[in-house]
């Protein structure tokens, strides 16, 4: 036996685990600190009462109105859940309880490879392809249209694969009972597995959230990027990521802080996600993949 | 199982199975048309040339060897960086604490919150922490890190999943010989692991190299041929971001590099998928 050597590797072993739990603070710490210039020369307050968006270096000489990128990110965001939330749970119904075999296998394995497009490629197909048809129907085309329905492509396969995982757990006895009873399969999958399965689900539309908000290039190349509340959906809007992509490049001063304030806003709007996530998974452990 | 439950021809039920079908098939036709869209416009552009020629004129003509240089020093730096540093807090995750341990738990949680960062953000602390305050400015080695603190949670989650997968009486029976629990890590569970570690791996990888938002402020859009790993030079995502949005005539190499891409993630994503499920019929046959 060799204790020494083992109580050495325990110490190498502990000393990665703080490494990779302390870069989580590490982010977080220096998201606040290049955040505190803007905190210090514009306050909170300026981010939502300033008449728009036209930063500058220093805080006196500019406007820094966030508010319309943030209802953007959140519109963007909106929008892609409501046509990617049925789209998914119905991709999952149809692969456990409607689809032959060798039909769900095949459906699953497309919306694997959907999920593997990176998102860069998404933007590049909604500008190429998307938007000109969206333009030809109502211009400019670049729109946030064009950005909720990249972005529900994009967000689709988390809703549908964890669905799908938590449905495929639900015992058969479920299925059996239901069979007794004589329903229907609708009746059997919205009755008795839909709600079932409902923290699953839940779980993959709260993920699918965050994964939007955060989403930044697949956007940016569709959303047009003119700062501004949109009044319909073929307008232009920027989101809060895009502006951090767009402004990055040439920011400086309390612009540049500003920005990680914006970075700052989305990490713990999704970390909130995270955190209600890991509040349904313990609720109802059992229930869950 | 699925013969379990009749058909029954209620209104409500056939109307659910027609909506289901239409559903499923208008996101297949959507998938296929990308697919189909990607591969047309790339293949003009795909030659031998293409991919042993550096860019010109910021990619509207010449290849892209450049930045697939970039784009393999990039994902090198960060799994070289991401995967010491993931087995070791995977073992001790799985075979150092309890789920009950405060630090264990601590550790776990800021794994999670950091996996739930977005893209950009990372982008955001790389380019203050590794640019600026390590001082690599816009280079390959910043990029490459910025990516490895990305991957870190998905590659520590699928590694401790590998590392719990290996059976309790491997263990058991080691500690029942005296065996140091230093030499049951290296020689019983880090090989029987291996499938799993292997499958975590190329995951972050394809996680990385479909990465574009982290690469942009912190590895830069230098197309030239990097002469080290503190040169800047841009990814194949960022290359393809740049052709779309700022060079004029550049979509037909866009094209092309989005489906070298492409064919790069599916090759990666389908070795993933692979041995998955080889390791995993491995075990199940053992067990």
């Amino acid at each position: 036996m060799d204790s020494s050597g083992d109580r050495w590797l325990l110490w190498v072993l502990r000393g990665s685990a703080v490494i990779a739990g302390g870069v989580t603070l590490l982010v977080i710490l220096f998201l606040v600190a290049a955040s505190v210039p803007a905190f210090q020369h514009l306050g909170v307050v300026r981010f939502f009462t300033d008449a728009s968006w036209h930063p500058a270096e220093y805080a006196a000489e500019g406007t820094f109105n966030l508010w319309p990128m943030l209802v953007g990110s959140l519109l963007v965001t909106a929008g892609a859940v409501l046509i990617a939330a049925p789209l998914g749970v119905g991709a999952a119904v149809f692969c456990q309880y409607y689809a032959p075999g060798a039909v769900a296998a095949t459906y699953r394995r497309a919306i694997e490879l959907l999920a593997g497009i990176p998102s860069v490629v998404f933007g590049f197909w909604g500008l190429i392809v998307l938007v000109p048809m969206i333009n030809q129907w109502h211009p400019p085309g670049q729109s946030l249209l064009a950005a909720v329905l990249i972005l529900s492509l994009m967000i689709l396969p988390t809703i549908a694969m964890i669905s799908d995982a938590s449905m495929a757990q639900l015992p058969d006895e479920y299925r059996f009972s239901a069979e007794a009873l004589g329903l229907t399969r609708w009746a059997t999958v919205r009755g008795v597995m839909l709600p079932a399965a409902a923290p699953g689900v839940l779980t993959g539309l709260i993920l699918a959230t965050g994964r939007a908000i955060g989403e930044t290039l697949a956007v940016l190349m569709v959303c047009g990027n003119i700062v501004q509340i949109p009044t319909s959906a073929f307008e232009p809007v920027r989101t809060l990521t895009a502006n951090i992509a767009l402004e990055m490049a040439y920011a400086a001063g309390d612009h540049r802080a500003s920005l990680f304030v914006t970075g700052l806003i989305l990490t713990f709007i999704v970390v909130a996600l995270v955190f209600i996530v890991e509040k349904i998974n313990r609720r109802f452990s059992s229930l869950i993949p | 199982m699925k013969s379990l439950i009749h058909r029954q021809r209620k209104p409500a039920d056939a109307f659910a199975a027609v909506i289901l079908w239409v559903m499923a098939m208008a996101v297949s036709f959507v998938f296929v048309w990308i697919v189909f869209s990607i591969v047309a416009g790339g293949l003009s552009s795909i030659s031998r040339e293409f991919l042993t020629k550096p860019p010109e004129f910021s990619g509207r003509s010449g290849g892209i060897s450049t930045v697939l240089v970039s784009t393999a020093v990039i994902l090198m730096i960060c799994l070289g960086a991401a995967v010491p540093l993931g087995i070791a807090t995977a073992l001790f995750l799985s075979e150092f604490t309890g789920n009950d341990e405060w630090f264990g738990r601590l550790v776990r949680r800021s794994l999670d919150v950091l996996a739930g960062v977005p893209s950009i953000v990372f982008g955001l602390f790389g380019s203050v922490f590794f640019c600026r305050v390590l001082g690599m400015g816009y280079s390959l080695i910043a990029g490459g890190l910025t990516l490895a603190c990305m991957v870190l949670p998905i590659f520590i989650r699928s590694a401790e999943a590998g590392l719990r997968a290996v059976p309790e009486e491997y263990r058991s029976t080691a500690a029942a010989l005296g065996i140091s629990r230093r030499a049951v890590i290296f020689r019983l569970i880090l090989p029987a692991a291996v499938p799993g570690l292997i499958s975590g791996l190329i995951l972050s990888l394809g996680r990385a190299a479909a990465e574009t938002a982290a690469l942009l402020y912190t590895s830069g859009y230098v197309d030239r041929m990097p002469e080290s790993v503190f040169d800047s030079g841009r990814s194949l995502t960022v290359h393809i971001y740049d052709l779309a949005m700022n060079v004029p005539g550049g979509n037909s190499h866009a094209y092309g590099s989005a489906l070298v891409l492409v064919v790069l993630l599916l090759i990666i994503n389908g070795a993933a998928t692979w041995i998955g499920e080889h390791g995993l019929r491995r075990r199940l046959i053992r067990s």
